[in-house]
């Protein structure tokens, strides 16, 4: 199995009520999970936490049946780098590296820097007339598409999206999520999906709705 | 992983260039100044231990006439009989050039030329023409003496060494001995000196050079000179690290998400940054170099003149100069960018990854409080506080908590400002100005330390100007001074100028210890000149009249204050002679006490001292003829007669080149502050856009916008003026009468200077303005796309 969580609460101080409560959830090897929710339904920070960006109060969070809850910050910097590849809402690319750096940063960190595979990621996502471009000189479509071509260059086995096309028009934000599909589907990873957009979750075969910090 | 971070780190310094050069060049500018100053200071110390070495100054007691004249041969021989383990030392100058004759048989091993390797042979030193050893610049400076050169790098600047036989030869002093070293290993049968030769005392040695010790408050103003240049350039430092931290937070938290561990990151983030500082301490050497090989002669000429140092006008390149300048622009860094590795550490991965380089204003209050702990601080340690480093400490408390409490006094000022405005733009632009305030902080309290420390010595220097001339109008009242090579010559003076002058004042001194401390005693002939010309600090009634009755002494600032000694103290003299202070005069310029007698007095206590000095009181018309008569009747030389203009010129030229030296420290620090502001705006220019965009999109032209930041730039540089005059002042009355009292020993009146102020502030405004030019100028020159680019949603 590649992801289980078991029982999983969060809570932030000062907070009443908590973010999560109780969330359990099972994922294999190749599956495709879009998680719908109301805005502060939670759905972030579940993203989070299965990232390793940010830790449960209690429950156990296990990516290929390594419990995450007892690593410290390196040991979570490590899975982020080699295992789990997470695709922001704002990009987050870093703004002085080129595209073509941005792409091979993260797999470079990994250790597993392919620069075929980065040459085939630019070109299935249409960037190679921008490699050499830095984002500040990217449409916010460009930058989406070279933060996922970097997410997938070092090859993770789960593959976290974080409202990935929340920025972009109906028809740019179609046409990142087949991508991102395709893309995923043939590296075999498994693919999470948060989403508010109905439409872009029905593409996805698996669906689950936060509600409360509470799965339905 | 470590290289793929660095490249990433390194990728901002290239696409922001410009952080890059603040950051080195504020950071290179800090390490020239600082080790500028501290190449200087190693010179002299170096120049001073290869003196103390040399001539066993400060090492060995030493034995001298009391009458401060030569020593004959035969008391040597004497002595030596005697069981005295001594060795002679003669002293004199040829051309401006020390001569030191030493008797290497009997002088303390590491004395002098026995020592001095492979060059030396010892037959040829004694024998025939001898040798001379001193360095090749000195060697150089001497005519042709018949003697053979040995080029001796270890031997003090401007010092020439020799055998004491070849030496009293080159000085036409045959068989007469300056001082005696008297070795540790005495043998105890040895008879006691008062048998031997009573004219002759022996005097302790002192545990360090005595130049070394006179000068030790010049270089701890230099040094504190230095270290407020280096804060200076440490602002900018803190400033630009800051910023690109700021910059770099979504990077970084990119870098931390993408699996970059936090404590890798730190510690990468701090070799990139320790490698910036090795680059930058390194320019700032080669630079702090520059400086003081331009400082040095100066320095050598300000040391020469107050307190006849011999320092070596080149500069050497030591290991342990430029490797000080490396730690301390790594310490200086360290330092700076604490604070960012401090919110580094705590800054959570989920935070807000936008830069808050605009919203640093809520530590005002905080701020505002440290600087009023300071401040108060300060105020304790001017009135409690003892000794030359808590004057320094409180100095350093009153600067930094003065620069501390700029922007919460700015922020107040501007809010003040903003509730009369009526005009939307008047409004905006006071509020904006205010926004500006964190952003420039950094470097607007570097232009207000730079603007105090001109303010604050440029008011003790003129203070001190202004005091020093009028104090060599009171001491310089006689129109021609002469000195006689003998006692016949000086029976010759008198009896010719007795015929011409209105009055001969004889000038008679003896060096002793009196009240614990060196000092120097002199007598007062009875007479108007002193009683017309001299004020008294404090006086008892009637001090002249009780002088010349011989029932009291008068004593300079420097022994008042050192002594501890107050009117009617009494002080000995000799072991039957104790007198009461009868009043304390003003001594700018001297380092050591002053003790004034009758002259009666003294020749009573010193009848051997012959006075071969004199003050000739004439009318100026008749003075020329005096010195005429004076050449012909009495043989004088012209270098024998100084006249008083002559004399005061003279003392004014050396006085002036004291100065030079922090002058020129005070216009680089202003220069560095005139930078920060530049960089600041230039940086802050880049990050303030969406500040600018929705301002000009409401109708504001491009061009209007860019003389707002320049009438912006204007404002908060006369602010800091207005606030940089009372620090300065402060500063002022500090160094006048807490560091100079504490370093020098006397203490000046402080005066104050409205015209130089003006022309500071106006200089600094006109540094504001020069450097808000560049930025304005290129956001008058904007594409409007760049604009627009703010409120696209793709940014």
């Amino acid at each position: 199995m590649l992801l289980n969580l078991q029982d999983v609460f969060k809570s932030y101080p000062g907070t009443e009520t908590a973010v999560l409560g109780g969330v359990s959830l099972e994922l294999q090897s190749g599956e495709m999970l879009a998680l719908t929710g109301e805005s502060g339904s939670g759905k972030s920070t579940l993203l989070h936490l299965i990232g390793g960006l940010d830790t449960a109060n209690s429950g156990r969070v296990a990516i290929e049946g390594k419990d995450l809850t007892p690593l410290n910050d390196a040991g979570r910097a490590t899975l982020r780098r080699g295992t789990v590849g997470v695709i922001f809402q704002q990009f987050n690319l870093i703004p002085s590296l080129t595209v073509a750096g941005n792409i091979a940063f993260q797999a470079r960190l990994a250790g597993r820097h392919d620069q075929a595979h980065d040459r085939d990621l630019a070109n299935r996502l249409g960037l190679d007339e921008h490699l050499h471009k830095y984002p500040e000189q990217l449409s916010g479509g460009q930058q989406q598409r070279v933060a996922i071509a970097r997410t997938l260059a070092p090859r993770p086995k789960l593959v976290l999206a974080d409202e990935p096309t929340g920025n972009l028009d109906e028809a740019s934000a179609d046409a990142v999520m087949s991508l991102l599909r395709d893309l995923v589907e043939e590296t075999g990873a498994g693919l999470i999906l948060v989403t508010h957009s109905e439409r872009l979750a029905a593409r996805l075969p698996r669906r689950l709705h936060l509600r409360s910090g509470r799965l339905t | 992983m470590s290289w793929t971070v660095l490249a990433a780190l390194a990728s901002y310094w290239r696409r922001n260039p410009l952080q890059l050069v603040t950051l080195l060049v504020g950071l290179a500018l800090a390490t020239a100044l600082w080790s500028g100053v501290q190449a200087i200071n190693a010179e002299a110390r170096s120049s001073y231990d290869a003196a103390a070495a040399t001539l066993g100054e400060g090492s060995y007691a030493q034995i001298t006439a009391r009458d401060g004249g030569a020593i004959a041969q035969q008391e040597y021989i004497a002595m030596r009989r005697a069981g005295w383990a001594v060795s002679p030392v003669i002293e004199g100058r040829i051309d401006g050039v020390r001569i030191v004759g030493l008797e290497p048989l009997t002088a303390p091993g590491g004395l002098g030329p026995v020592n001095l390797g492979a060059g030396t042979d010892l037959g040829a030193f004694l024998t025939g023409p001898g040798q001379i050893f001193a360095r090749a610049a000195t060697l150089d400076r001497l005519p042709v003496l018949g003697a053979q050169r040995v080029i001796a790098p270890d031997v003090a600047p401007n010092t020439v060494l020799t055998d004491i036989g070849i030496a009293q030869r080159l000085l036409g002093r045959a068989g007469q001995i300056d001082r005696l070293i008297v070795l540790p290993d005495q043998p105890i049968t040895r008879r006691p000196l008062s048998d031997i030769a009573p004219d002759l005392a022996q005097a302790t040695p002192q545990g360090g050079g005595d130049v070394a010790r006179l000068t030790d408050s010049f270089h701890l103003n230099l040094t504190a000179f230095g270290l407020l240049s280096f804060a200076v350039g440490l602002f900018i430092v803190h400033g630009a690290i800051g910023l690109a931290f700021e910059q770099r937070r979504p990077m970084i938290r990119s870098m931390r998400a993408l699996g970059v561990p936090l404590g890798r990151l730190i510690a990468l983030m701090a070799v990139e940054l320790a490698i910036l500082a090795l680059i930058a301490g390194a320019i700032g050497i080669a630079l702090g170099y520059v400086i003081a090989a331009v400082l040095l002669p100066d320095v050598a000429a300000t040391l020469r003149g107050l307190y006849g140092a011999d320092l070596s006008g080149q500069l050497t390149l030591r290991p342990a100069w430029w490797l000080s300048g490396l730690a301390i622009a790594l310490g200086g860094t360290a330092v700076a960018a604490s604070g960012v590795f401090w919110s580094l550490a705590r800054m959570s991965l989920l935070s807000g990854a936008q830069p808050r380089a605009l919203a640093m204003a809520q530590r005002g209050g905080a701020q505002a409080a440290l600087a009023m702990a300071l401040l108060t601080l300060s105020a304790v340690m001017a009135i409690w506080g003892e000794g030359l480093l808590a004057g320094f400490a409180m100095l350093g408390a009153l600067l930094i908590g003065g620069a501390l409490a700029l922007p919460p006094l700015l922020a107040l000022v501007l809010k003040l400002a903003e509730a009369p405005a009526r005009t939307p733009v008047a409004q905006w632009f006071w509020a904006d100005t205010r926004q500006q305030v964190p952003g420039l902080s950094l470097a607007l309290m570097a232009l207000l330390l730079a603007m105090a420390a001109n303010v604050g010595v440029s008011t003790m220097v003129s203070s001190f100007r202004l005091t020093f001339v009028g104090f060599l109008d009171q001491r310089l009242a006689s129109e021609l001074y002469v000195s006689a090579e003998d006692a016949a010559q000086a029976a010759t003076i008198v009896a010719v100028a007795s015929d011409r002058a209105d009055a001969i004042l004889p000038i008679l001194s003896v060096d002793r210890t009196v009240a614990g401390l060196p000092a120097e005693i002199y007598s007062a002939r009875d007479h108007a000149t002193y009683r017309d010309n001299w004020q008294f600090l404090r006086a008892m009634p009637d001090a002249w009249n009780r002088l010349a009755r011989g029932k009291g002494v008068l004593i300079n600032e420097q022994m008042f204050r050192r002594a501890k000694l107050d009117l009617g103290d009494a002080i000995a003299l000799a072991p039957d002679v104790r007198l009461p202070v009868l009043g304390v005069y003003g001594d700018y310029g001297n380092s050591i006490g002053q003790v004034i007698v009758t002259e009666a007095l003294f020749r009573s206590l010193y009848p051997d001292v012959t006075a071969l000095r004199f003050g000739l009181r004439t009318t100026p018309d008749e003075a020329p003829a005096l010195r005429a008569a004076l050449r012909t009747e009495a043989g004088l030389s012209e270098a024998a007669m100084i006249d008083q203009a002559a004399i005061k010129a003279l003392s004014l030229s050396v006085f002036e080149r004291t100065f030079t030296v922090t002058t020129a420290l005070n216009v680089l620090t202003l220069a560095v502050a005139g930078f920060a502001i530049l960089m600041s705006l230039l940086t802050l220019a880049a990050i303030r856009l969406p500040q600018l965009a929705p301002v000009w999109a409401l109708g504001l032209t491009r061009r209007r916008l860019a003389l707002l930041d320049l009438l912006r730039a204007l404002v908060l540089a006369a602010l800091t003026a207005v606030l940089a005059l009372p620090l300065g002042l402060a500063l002022a009355w500090a160094l006048l009468a807490v560091v100079n009292v504490e370093a020098f020993g006397w203490r000046l009146p402080m005066y104050l200077f409205p015209l130089d102020y003006i022309r500071l502030t106006a200089l600094a405004l006109l540094a504001a303005a020069l450097a808000a030019l560049w930025p304005a100028w290129r956001l008058s020159r904007i594409p409007p796309a760049r604009l627009l680019g703010v409120f696209s949603n793709e940014r």
